[in-house]
């Protein structure tokens, strides 16, 4: 039924796109030169010398860095395409940070397999969960800086995660830490109603898809 | 696992002009089991060659009505929304899936908010979520104590403007207030400008009441009420934003 159908007149627009860039947007997205800002509640304003990282959970030893201590680690820019759930991708967005490799270095996980999970925890409340197997060997970073500029509040800012190649919610902003766990456990879209994984090529956006 | 939302084709059984840019859909769908109000639908239009987009819409009507509306603003520039405004007539289908979302919702059923008075603040077409929020308060004989603050740019561009009225007229416990940012008529006397802090402090309940907020509309509104309702003492966790970006098509 659904493949047949046809929206009588519609005509769409945008195959304006490119049709290289084109395919770098996955099935129901669109290309924005914008910067649609979503969240679910108001936006955190932490002071810098209040913000720390930590990475701790079922792991020998927990990891902790203030904000001049985090900005000392070694920093990566980059370029990656970024896919909202609600139906924007937004191409070539460039992006300064530091990778989860580095940020996991001091942790054994090795010695440690069964601990396959990660959950961010952020400012406000906010949680997302991720398999540890889709933020290392470059695949997620923590970043700061978007376009060359420090990141905006209500952007993510002072910082947020990265990770391009699932669906933006995973990318949470305002994030303070990882807990790294054995067990899989839904986080905040997780729990209401969104794909546990959310793979865009895949069109995971909800639970069932 | 969760069962997969189904596409389904909805019947446009009426199209109503709610201002000079805004329509409501009024749709009949087959296989419809009962939403929230703040929930919202995926809409999918799909051209000839097979080309298809896809854009969210809040559903406007509460989860009692037979038929489920939404409630569409025309983007001037937009792929999807002139087609769902001017394009689409009665007797047409639609494909759509949902409902969607389990955050940006209120139910008068759930004990959870029991005399925690409502705090509702719109801008443009973000109203359609609250509206639905509004319809259920009314269609479920909830007394919850509740205000919506609605920011519209001129008097004609008010959506829902006559029934918000009646609501407002029949029910002690709700009110409503205007603000009208671009133009004015003559003998308007409510709010003229954008939603700023001295307007919540004067609209919005006290925190000590433990109201519960939600706020819909354009990211500047929206950041504008989320910000100034902490800075006045709001709990963070009781105030739910819904944001429609330019880009909304």
């Amino acid at each position: 039924m659904a493949e047949k159908f046809i929206s009588r007149g519609f005509k769409g627009r945008a195959r304006e796109t490119d049709r290289a860039l084109r395919e770098r947007i996955p099935p129901g997205q669109y290309e924005t030169r914008d910067f649609p800002v979503l969240s679910a509640g108001p936006t955190p304003r932490t002071p810098l010398d209040r913000w720390d990282f930590s990475i701790y959970g079922e792991i020998a030893e927990d990891l902790k860095w203030s904000w001049e201590e985090f900005l000392k680690l070694p920093r990566e820019t980059f370029k990656a395409d970024i896919h909202c759930v609600t139906k924007w991708s937004k191409l070539d967005t460039v992006w300064t940070g530091v990778s989860l490799d580095t940020l996991l270095a001091g942790v054994n996980l090795d010695a440690q397999p069964d601990v396959r999970h990660l959950i961010a925890y952020c400012d406000g409340g906010y949680t997302t969960n991720l398999p540890l197997a889709d933020i290392r060997n470059g695949k997620a970073w923590v970043v700061y800086e978007y376009d060359g500029r420090p990141l905006a509040p209500e952007h993510g800012g002072p910082a947020r995660l990265l990770v391009p190649h699932l669906y933006f919610w995973k990318s949470a902003k305002w994030v303070r830490g990882f807990k790294l766990v054995r067990e899989d456990r839904p986080g905040f879209w997780e729990t209401a109603g969104y794909h546990n994984y959310g793979d865009p090529w895949k069109e995971q956006r909800y639970g069932g898809d | 696992m969760a069962q997969q939302l189904k596409w389904q084709l909805g019947t446009v059984v009426e199209i109503r002009e709610e201002t000079p840019k805004a329509k409501s859909l009024i749709l009949d769908l087959p296989e419809w089991t009962t939403h929230l109000a703040g929930q919202h639908v995926d809409v999918r239009l799909t051209a000839e060659d097979g080309y298809q987009a896809q854009r969210s819409y809040s559903i406007a009507s509460p989860p009692e009505d037979k038929y489920l509306m939404l409630t569409v603003d025309r983007i001037e520039d937009g792929e999807v929304s002139p087609y769902l405004t001017d394009g689409l007539r009665a007797g047409d289908q639609l494909e759509l899936r949902g409902p969607i979302g389990g955050y940006f919702v209120w139910d008068a059923r759930n004990k959870q908010y029991d005399g925690s008075p409502l705090f509702l603040a719109a801008g443009g077409s973000g109203i359609a979520p609250l509206m639905a929020m509004l319809r259920h308060r009314a269609n479920s004989g909830a007394t919850v104590p509740t205000r919506l603050l609605y920011s519209s740019r001129s008097y004609e561009e008010i959506i829902y403007r006559e029934e918000l009225d009646r609501l407002s007229a029949n029910d002690s416990s709700l009110r409503v207030i205007h603000t009208l940012t671009r133009r004015r008529p003559a003998d308007w006397t409510g709010y003229g400008r954008r939603i700023d802090m001295a307007m919540l402090a004067d609209t919005a309940w006290s925190p000590a009441e433990k109201p519960l907020a939600f706020t819909c509309g354009p990211t500047a509104l929206v950041e504008a009420v989320a910000d100034n309702l902490l800075e006045l003492g709001y709990e963070p966790g009781r105030i739910r934003t819904e944001r429609f970006g330019p880009t909304g098509g």
